[in-house]
């Protein structure tokens, strides 16, 4: 399961795409959680407005040292800026919210 | 240290642990062979103390010495800043990089960029780690410094589990690894856990006593092998870091019987082998300016004359000041300089600590390997140490220069002008042959006096002589003993000059007797004449009356028988008148 593209792309007009890329290990209970609850979330505010991006970085483990990442799972919001990192399975809905500047 | 490597070998059947060398200087003498091989190593200690540089080091000279490849992780610094910072020790971080020898991996976790929404783990790191340490093959990992993970993330417990679990990772992979922490408040390390995981735990130290600063290492812990205990003193300089296990003070040295000269004749006379053992160690003390680094500094140009390389430590004056007061007295430094006999190592005693000295020195003796060492003086090590600390860092230079075969020169100031039977450093018992300047203070004017205290070993003369330093040299020149004490300087000319007078009048006086006794024996000798011309006179008298007698007689005799003739003629007649005449 290399790239899973999950871009929704409806309406551009309202608002700046969301580029989002979450890093998960394979299936390990806290990325299926932070998948599950993000999906979730996002459904929820950003219908449409979002390019979500998930990465096994078992897989490649190059993007793992060229995105820094080191605490897993994690949801880089690459846009708009400022360039967040959302640390954890996202079941702190406010939290995550708050992260991408929503709140 | 190759050879601590195959004293290794033999013990890994008997499942011992095995370790892997460092190849820094002098830490694998402590540890007894290096890190735990495949097992996490702890350094910490706090800021400035060189931790970063210690485990760069570590993965530089595996990389070039052991051809171990490694990996260094970065939370600190990032690689090309790493880079830079080495650069000036000789290591090309960027080249080794290229060539595949190491990976440096720089993880940056920012607070201000992080929001923590729920449960996670370090998977990422390890997946970063694993992914390093497989792509060049690497045996050794170092991770500097991890807690900068506890700086960007809250969540102390799953940090905790996964700083533990990480550990354990390592051990599992099978790499040497270096793990470096902060120290904290009253553990070694912030979390206090590291400390608990690792296997062996090396605490740097940077201490600062008196001004002078002092960089020390222990080995707190090496779980299943023996390893020194004492904090030993580390230098950073150009050449990375050096640690000087110290302590070895085992009695066994191998003594040599070879004498060789002092650069005094007249004091090799006064040795009764001709001069001092090799490998032996002489102090030189006495007051000051008398003359103890002009007995350095001969004994190094001998040294140096003979082919011999010497090691100056100055610690007073500066090279040059040297050279140019020893030319003076007919030395010439500059020439055994010049032809790289001779080198100066010159230092303010308070440029660092005394161990630190003694790191420094021992690096320079390593390094330029002489076969004579001064070290003049080291009373002004007094400066940075007290009497006990100097005296420990002097043991142990003796040691270190015993067991290479190395003579060493030490100078030392008495104090005071009472020369007592210790110097201020302690160091008489230590040393071999003790050399004593004093100054000999009679009729207005000062003069040196040189014995020799002792000298182990060998016979030695127990007369004080004179010490003059001239244009030509040194020299020796017995004292004179005379009623009042021993004379020198101009007192012992004066009463060479008496001496010398009283020679001439005594032969003067000689002379006088000599003429008296030849006018007695004329005078003499003329009464002896005059009596014989006496005795003559007087025998001529004798036989001239004895001659007249004669001539009488013989005259009577012709006049009687010319009567007689006469009265043959006369008959009777005559006979008769001839016997009237005779009555």
């Amino acid at each position: 399961m290399s790239n899973k593209r999950d871009a929704i792309n409806w309406d551009t007009t309202e608002d700046e795409i969301y580029e989002l890329r979450l890093f998960v290990t394979g299936t390990s209970p806290t990325s299926v959680r932070a998948i599950n609850n993000l999906h979730v979330i996002l459904e929820q505010h950003l219908k449409g407005r979002y390019e979500l991006e998930i990465i096994d970085v078992y897989q490649q483990p190059l993007l793992a040292t060229s995105e820094d990442i080191s605490a897993i799972p994690v949801l880089v919001k690459k846009a708009p800026s400022p360039v967040r990192r959302l640390v954890g399975d996202m079941s702190d809905t406010n939290k995550v919210l708050r992260g991408l500047g929503l709140l | 240290m190759p050879s601590k490597k195959t004293l290794l070998t033999p013990k890994q059947p008997l499942h011992e642990l095995t370790k892997t060398l460092t190849g820094i200087t002098g830490l694998d003498e402590i540890t007894m062979g290096g890190l735990p091989t495949g097992r996490p190593t702890l350094i910490c200690g706090s800021a400035g103390c060189g931790k970063t540089l210690m485990s760069l080091e570590f993965i530089v000279r595996g990389a070039l010495e052991f051809n171990e490849p490694g990996v260094f992780i970065a939370f600190e610094e990032k690689a090309d800043e790493l880079a830079t910072n080495v650069a000036s020790l000789g290591f090309d971080l960027n080249e080794l990089q290229q060539k595949n020898k190491i990976k440096i991996d720089y993880i940056h976790v920012d607070r201000s960029e992080i929001e923590e929404t729920g449960e996670y783990d370090l998977e990422g790191l390890f997946i970063r780690l694993n992914y390093a340490i497989d792509s060049i093959g690497a045996k050794r990992v170092v991770l500097d410094t991890i807690e900068n993970l506890f700086s960007g993330l809250t969540n102390l417990a799953i940090l905790r589990a996964e700083l533990r679990r990480l550990f354990q990772w390592l051990k599992n992979k099978g790499v040497t690894a270096i793990i470096t922490g902060e120290r904290g408040e009253k553990t070694l390390t912030r979390q206090g856990l590291e400390e608990y995981v690792s296997d062996c735990v090396i605490l740097l130290d940077h201490r600062i006593i008196d001004q002078i600063s002092t960089r020390r290492l222990r080995v707190v812990k090496y779980r299943g092998t023996t390893h020194g205990t004492n904090e030993y003193p580390f230098l950073i300089d150009e050449e990375g870091i050096s640690v000087l296990p110290v302590t070895s003070l085992k009695l066994d040295k191998p003594v040599s019987s070879d004498r060789f000269s002092s650069g005094i004749p007249a004091l090799d006379k006064m040795l009764s082998k001709g001069g001092f053992f090799r490998g032996s160690s002489i102090l030189v003390s006495g007051t000051a300016g008398t003359g103890k680094t002009s007995i350095a500094a001969s004994f190094c140009n001998e040294a140096c004359a003979r082919g011999e390389k010497s090691l100056f430590f100055a610690f007073e004056e500066s090279p040059t000041q040297i050279i140019r007061n020893m030319r003076s007295i007919g030395i010439d430094l500059q020439n055994h300089v010049d032809t790289g006999l001779l080198q100066f190592y010159a230092s303010r005693p308070t440029l660092y600590g005394l161990e630190m000295h003694l790191v420094a020195m021992h690096k320079a003796i390593k390094k330029f390997k002489p076969k004579v060492v001064i070290l003049d003086p080291i009373t002004n090590l007094i400066t940075v140490g007290s009497v006990s600390e100097v005296k420990s860092m002097l043991v142990r230079l003796i040691d270190f220069l015993q067991d290479e075969q190395i003579t060493v020169m030490f100078t030392a100031l008495s104090l005071n002008t009472v020369v007592n039977e210790q110097t201020d450093e302690g160091v008489s018992s230590l040393v071999d042959a003790w050399l004593l300047i004093r100054d000999i203070e009679m009729n207005g004017e000062r003069n040196r006096g040189l014995y020799i205290m002792k000298s182990r070993g060998m016979k030695h003369s127990n007369q004080v002589r004179e010490f003059l330093i001239s244009d030509e040299g040194l020299n020796l020149i017995d004292v004179y003993i005379g009623p009042d004490g021993i004379l020198t300087g101009s007192a012992r000319e004066a009463q060479m000059l008496l001496e010398e007078t009283g020679h001439v009048l005594h032969s003067h006086a000689i002379g006088v007797k000599d003429s008296e006794l030849l006018r007695r024996r004329k005078i003499l000798e003329s009464k002896i004449d005059s009596l014989k011309s006496e005795f003559e006179s007087t025998e001529a008298e004798l036989n001239k009356s004895y001659i007249e007698e004669a001539i009488k007689k013989d005259v009577m005799e012709q006049n009687r028988e010319k009567l007689t003739t006469l009265r043959g003629k006369e008959l009777g007649t005559i006979k008769s008148k001839n016997k009237k005449s005779k009555k």
